[in-house]
């Protein structure tokens, strides 16, 4: 089965993507954006879905810093 | 005093940590896919762009087959030190606390550094003295050191935090300043800014050969 992991910077972390994706879109005349977060996107087929959280903890994300999220 | 100097694939750094680590004992180049330490005495995780960097700095290149032994060599008390990258690959094994984000800058810079050293009784500082600046170039893009604000306090309370960048010098962000930080033994250390690349004054400074003379001051397990 197809799944998806959405890993975040966890809040209250700087983010300094966010904040230059943030700043560079008043500048190309979209108005009124604010809270810009960059993370990553990871799709994985797996058999066994169960295994997926592990996954995360382990690998896909270093939840010292990051949240995640399965779909 | 043996130093052993892990290479991985996207290792940059390896070479000069080598000839830092043969001005104060002998060295030899470890290779990642091998789970041997050859019994060295020191083990050295150096600068670079591990396994590319992928996924998160350093998260790929802690599952290296050599990172096993060196995982258990820590844990007995075995003398540890990563430097940048290697530092990353620290965190990102579990053998020190916090982790390491982006500049915020988010760009790469390089330039000499002036830090203070916080502890002096590590395995890796004993030949410094506490408030001692050491002047040690760093380069990187992603050395912005972090960790929540319970796990700074307990850091701070156990001595773990071994080197700051000194007042005006946190130019990546570092939570507290904090440049160098060690597990709780002391045998452990990681910092970010590079002291192979200061081992002889023609260079600029030879302040960062301290640390390779601290590891062999240490008497042997």
């Amino acid at each position: 089965m197809r799944v998806r992991v959405l890993i975040r910077p966890k809040a209250g972390i700087l983010d300094p993507q966010g904040q230059t994706v943030e700043r560079a879109l008043p500048a190309l005349g979209f108005s009124g954006v604010s809270n810009v977060h960059v993370g990553r996107l990871v799709e994985l087929d797996v058999e066994d879905a169960s295994q997926v959280p592990a996954m995360c903890e382990k690998l896909l994300s270093n939840p010292l810093i990051e949240d995640y999220e399965i779909q | 005093v043996k130093f052993g100097v892990v290479r991985f694939p996207g290792s940059c750094d390896e070479v000069d940590a080598l000839l830092a680590a043969s001005r104060v004992g002998e060295a030899e180049l470890l290779w990642h896919g091998d789970a041997d330490l050859r019994d060295v005495d020191a083990v050295i995780i150096p600068g670079g762009f591990s396994y590319g960097d992928h996924l998160r700095v350093g998260a790929i290149a802690r599952f290296a087959p050599l990172m096993v032994e060196v995982d258990r060599f820590a844990r007995n008390g075995g003398l540890v030190l990563g430097i940048c990258n290697g530092f990353q690959v620290l965190c990102e094994a579990g053998l020190l606390p916090g982790a390491l984000l982006p500049n915020p800058s988010l760009r790469f810079t390089c330039r000499q550094v002036s830090l203070e050293v916080v502890n002096a009784s590590t395995s890796w500082t004993g030949a410094c003295s506490v408030g001692e600046r050491l002047s040690i170039p760093a380069k990187h893009t992603t050395g912005r050191y972090y960790a929540s604000d319970p796990v700074l306090d307990e850091m701070a309370a156990n001595g773990q935090v071994v080197l700051r960048y000194a007042d005006g010098e946190n130019f990546n962000g570092s939570a507290r300043d904090i440049a160098g930080v060690s597990n709780k033994a002391g045998n452990v250390v990681g910092l970010m800014p590079h002291p192979e690349h200061a081992v002889d004054v023609l260079t600029g400074s030879a302040d960062g050969l301290k640390l390779f003379e601290s590891a062999a001051r240490v008497p042997a397990a």
